[in-house]
This record gives structure tokens, C-alpha cells and sequence, in this order.
């Protein structure tokens, strides 16, 4: 009994330096985020006690615009993500030569500084010399060049591309690494019985990938819809506030005009959808988790 | 029971085709940026600006990573900064996670799951929900532009995965080597320091890898808001400082881009197959 309890005292002495580190730098934070957020804070030495006052102020059309956007560039960045992921996952995970050196070369857009990545593409939607207008001309697929991050549609667009490329490495390689944790004699048990290829993949790996594919899903989104760095460097919300995300917008408020008060609402709400997301993705897995014990 | 497993493996010929033109199109998609960026850093500018759109470079040359030096005057700093943020955010991770991990690994607690969770919930949320409290935060600490302000909050963000990284792993080590230790008399502290530390080396120097590279690689955000001096930033926001002027002289922003991934590309082909396992690990083990 009394070693037991030093173990327990030990374990908490082992935990407290990371714990306050956290505590310190995400807890408080957040828990001052929240108080902010009813506050008119700004860069003037008073602050006051405003109320509800900055919800108020942020729902409007502009902002439902914001979020609308938001979840539509989350949505199809996740889902155009794990399409992607998935299909090189099983071209990856056939037994072909050169697939060590293949896995390999997929890995650098994760590896690399992302805003490095994404300076590449920045050259690449140039509408006058980058190399998709280019070959769209040469292929006379388009007449005049496009400039991708000009127009509001087509910059939308282009930074969805920019994060499904940032992510795809990640989802490849978990949903490779889902592939290989699938027994290999339910594929010899149905390949004894005639199963083909295709077969196979359709009734035996997909099935066996759901869970791991929630999963997958559930971490993009929450890094989807965090998502800075591509939007800020290819267009800094723009035009006209054409890519404007929720992040995006907070950062703009805060950090642009130094409303403190109304970006901290701002962040506030985020906070809210990500707790909502994080439940939603707690219920699934453990609810996986038990069907996986049936 | 052999025969399967090897006869399931064997393609037919337009399998094989099938197969390599999926990773041709996949690759291209992962590599385009790459190759489109590595052939503008040798085109000349001049070529760069002209119509129509030409892939390969004609008469290309290293030029661009000789005049850049010039033309990025802060270049050398910029990927010093970045290594030395790096190395030091790297460090910090790792004191701190190190007995974390076995905490979570070995011992069992009141409220041992729930905090993990916490823990983990600190992944949902970026940075920039919390930016506001934290460049407040800084100024009252006054270390706003110094490297403290992309170290303090950069640790932040990367001890969760680190956490769970390592536990995984410690998990895996035999609990008999702590038990055999304790009944020898070995306190807590000696059995951490003498028997799992050195066996749980090769699973930290992973986790020391995929930190070292999540934060080479996410030092955007903290430097770009409670940075301003030049002499500190790191190569992705230095880079970008040159990229938002009005004109940008593309073969040499890709030169410069080039030499700035040269270490993490080092990285990945020597370290491969540590790095994979290393991220995928908790991934599939949940």
C-alpha cells in the first residue's frame, strides 16, 4: 500500500512540469480568450465590460458568410484529402518493385517547412508564367492565362489544392499503415476460395478501413479548419474576402486591427466547433472501440 | 500454407501497368511543386517572364544560388534562426515529455485517462485561436521579438504527439525490467534513469526527430505575430518578407527555398524508416 502510493506521488512529479508548461501556455490562454471576448480590449490601457456586445456585432451576413465558406473549403479539402490518401495508400500498398523508395518520395510535402510548400505553389497559380496556366494553354485547354489567385472562385480553389496537398502524406501513410494492419489470411482464406484483386480490395480492405478512415477524417478536419499558413501566404483572405475563413477572419480582427474584444468572440466560436467536432469524434472511435470487442 | 501468400502477390502484366501509372499520377500530384520549383530556381529571370510557358529550362545554370546570398541578405541568419529554434524547442519538448510519458506509460493513477486526453485536446486547437492571450502574454513576459516568442509557444504545441508518441512506445518495454529493478531495491527515480531510459533511447530519438521536424517545419504562424525583427526570424518567415514584395525574383525565392529544405530532405532519406514508424505509431494503435 505505502509503495503504491509513493508510485502515485512519483507518477504526479514526473507530470508536473509538462502539465504546467500546458496549463500556462494553452489553459490560461484559452480561459482568457473567453473573458476577452466580453471585453472591448484593445490596444488603449482601459478595457471595459461590454457583454454579449462583440456576438452581437459579428453575426451578421458578412460572418455567416465567413463560416458557410469555412465549412464548405473544410469539407471538400478533407474529403478531395482522404480520396487521394486512400488511393495512394493502395496503389502504395501493392507489392511492386520500388515501393520503398515510392513511400519515401512521398513524404516531402509534410516533411518541409509549409510555408516553403506553399511558396512553390504561389508560383505555380501564377496567371501569366506558372506552370498550370502554362500547360493549360499549351494543351489549348484555355485561350488567355488565368491568374488563379486573382478571382475569387478560382483562389478558392487553388488554396483547397494547396491544403489537400499539405495533407495527403499524412492520410497515405496512416491509411497505408491501416492496409498492412489488416490480417494477411482473410486475403489467402479469400483468395483460396476465387476472390479477385478487385474483389478483394472492395469486401475485404475497405470494409476493414472504415474505422481508421473516421479516425483519419476527424484529424483532418481539425486541422483543416485551423488551417493559417496557405490561406495567409497565397491570398491573405482574398479578393474581396473571397477565401476568408474563420481563422483567417480572427486573425485579421485581432492581430490586423487589434480588436482584441472581437477577436477573441471570434475565437471563442471556433473554440465551439472544434469542442463539437472533438465530441462528435470521441463518440465515434469509442464507439468503434466497443463494436470492434462484439 | 506458403503457396497463397506468395501466389497472391503475383500480378498480371496490366495489374503491374495499372499499378505503376496509379503511383505516376499520385507522385505527380505529391512531386509537381517540387519539380516545377527546382527548374524555375535554375531558369534565368529573363526566361522566367516570357511567354509562352516553357518547363525545361533552356541553357539553365546555378546562377540563382550564388546571386541569392546577395539578394536575401538575412539568408544565412534565417536557417541559423531556424535550427537554432528548432534545437532548442527540441530540447525543451524532451525534458519535459520524457518522465510524462513514463508516467503515463507505468503508473496508474486517479485521473490517468482523462488528463492523456487533456493533453491531447490541446492538439484541436492551433494557434491562432489563441493568439490574442498569448501575444499578451509574451509582452508582459517581454519577450516579445526575441527567440523566446517562437520557442515558448512553439514547446507548446508539440508535447502532446510527443507525449503519446513515447508512451506507445515505452509501453511496449517489458514491465518485468521495472519490477525485477524495484524488487533489487532500485528507487523510481533509479529504475527511470538506469533501466528505461536506455532501452526507450531508440523511441525518444524518434520522438526527438518528428519534433526537431514539426517545429522546422511550423514556424510560421508565432514568428510572423510576435516577431519583428529581422535578425530572428526563421527561413519560412524570412522567405516570406522577400515573397510579399512587389517583385519577386522567383529563381532565386526557389533557390533560396531549395537550400531551406535541404536538411529536412536529408533528413527524410536517412531516417526513414524511424520517421514512419514514428509518425503512424499512436495512429494505429488507438
Amino acid at each position: 500500500m505505502h509503495a503504491r502510493r509513493s508510485a502515485v506521488i512519483f507518477a504526479w512529479i514526473l507530470l508536473t512540469p509538462a502539465l504546467l508548461y500546458v496549463c500556462a501556455i494553452v489553459a490560461y490562454p484559452l480561459v482568457e480568450t473567453f473573458i476577452l471576448s466580453f471585453t472591448d480590449a484593445s490596444l488603449r490601457k482601459t478595457t471595459n465590460w461590454v457583454g454579449w456586445d462583440n456576438y452581437n456585432k459579428i453575426f451578421n451576413a458578412t460572418f455567416a458568410e465567413v463560416i458557410t465558406r469555412t465549412f464548405v473549403w473544410t469539407f471538400f479539402s478533407v474529403s478531395i484529402k482522404m480520396m487521394i490518401g486512400t488511393f495512394g495508400a493502395a496503389m502504395l500498398n501493392s507489392a511492386v518493385p520500388g515501393r520503398a523508395l515510392f513511400r519515401v518520395l512521398t513524404m516531402p510535402p509534410w516533411i518541409v517547412p509549409m510555408a516553403i510548400g506553399i511558396f512553390m505553389w504561389g508560383w505555380m497559380y501564377n496567371g501569366q508564367f506558372g506552370m498550370i496556366s502554362g500547360l493549360l494553354q499549351r494543351f489549348g485547354l484555355t485561350d488567355s492565362p488565368i491568374a488563379f489567385l486573382a478571382y475569387g472562385e478560382t483562389a478558392f480553389w487553388a488554396t483547397v489544392i494547396t491544403d489537400v496537398w499539405i495533407g495527403v502524406p499524412m492520410v497515405t501513410l496512416y491509411m497505408l499503415a491501416a492496409m498492412q494492419a489488416i490480417p494477411q489470411d482473410l486475403y489467402e482464406a479469400a483468395w483460396t476460395d476465387g476472390a479477385g484483386r478487385f474483389y478483394r480490395f472492395r469486401r475485404i480492405t475497405l470494409p476493414l478501413l472504415v474505422p481508421a478512415m473516421i479516425t483519419m477524417s476527424m484529424l483532418s478536419l481539425i486541422s483543416t479548419f485551423n488551417s493559417f499558413d496557405i490561406i495567409w501566404i497565397l491570398t491573405q483572405g482574398g479578393p474581396n474576402g473571397e477565401t476568408t475563413t474563420m481563422i483567417i477572419d480572427t486573425y485579421r480582427t485581432a492581430i490586423g486591427s487589434k480588436k482584441y474584444g472581437e477577436g477573441a468572440a471570434r475565437a471563442v466560436l471556433i473554440c465551439i466547433f472544434l469542442s463539437i467536432f472533438c465530441l462528435c469524434y470521441f463518440r465515434v472511435t469509442s464507439r468503434l472501440a466497443t463494436g470492434d470487442k462484439q | 500454407m506458403k503457396e497463397p501468400a506468395q501466389l497472391i502477390h503475383r500480378y498480371k502484366w496490366y495489374e503491374i501497368l495499372g499499378i505503376y501509372c496509379g503511383i505516376f499520377v499520385f507522385l505527380s500530384f505529391v512531386l509537381a511543386p517540387f519539380v516545377e520549383g527546382f527548374l524555375v530556381s535554375l531558369k534565368p529571370l529573363s526566361q522566367l517572364f516570357s511567354s509562352p510557358y516553357r518547363f525545361i529550362p533552356e541553357n539553365g545554370s546555378f546562377a540563382a544560388y550564388r546571386t541569392m546570398w546577395d539578394s536575401v541578405p538575412g539568408f544565412g541568419r534565417y536557417i541559423f534562426n531556424s535550427f537554432f529554434i528548432s534545437g532548442i524547442v527540441t530540447t525543451v519538448v524532451l525534458i519535459m515529455v520524457v518522465p510524462a510519458a513514463y508516467a503515463f506509460a507505468r503508473f496508474e493513477f486517479k485521473g490517468r485517462g482523462p488528463l492523456l486526453g487533456a493533453f491531447l485536446a490541446v492538439n484541436m486547437f492551433s494557434g491562432a485561436v489563441l493568439l490574442i492571450p498569448l501575444f499578451r502574454l509574451m509582452r508582459t513576459l517581454g519577450v516579445l521579438n526575441t527567440y523566446f516568442a517562437m520557442i515558448v509557444p512553439g514547446v507548446a504545441f508539440l508535447i502532446p504527439s510527443a507525449i503519446w508518441l513515447l508512451r506507445t512506445y515505452i509501453m511496449r518495454i517489458p514491465k518485468e525490467l521495472d519490477e525485477a529493478a524495484y524488487v533489487d531495491g532500485a528507487s523510481h527515480f533509479y529504475t527511470l534513469r538506469r533501466v528505461i531510459l536506455p532501452i526507450a533511447m531508440p523511441g525518444i530519438t524518434v520522438v526527438a526527430i518528428t519534433t526537431f521536424i514539426g517545429s522546422y517545419a511550423q514556424q510560421f504562424i508565432f514568428a510572423l505575430t510576435f516577431n519583428a525583427k529581422t535578425e530572428y526570424m526563421p527561413l519560412p518567415v524570412g522567405l516570406f518578407a522577400y515573397f510579399g514584395r512587389q517583385e519577386v525574383i522567383w529563381n532565386e525565392l526557389m533557390a533560396a527555398s531549395f537550400v531551406g529544405i535541404a536538411p529536412a530532405m536529408i533528413v527524410i532519406f536517412f531516417l526513414q524508416r524511424y520517421l514512419v514508424s514514428g509518425l503512424t505509431a499512436g495512429a494505429v494503435k488507438q
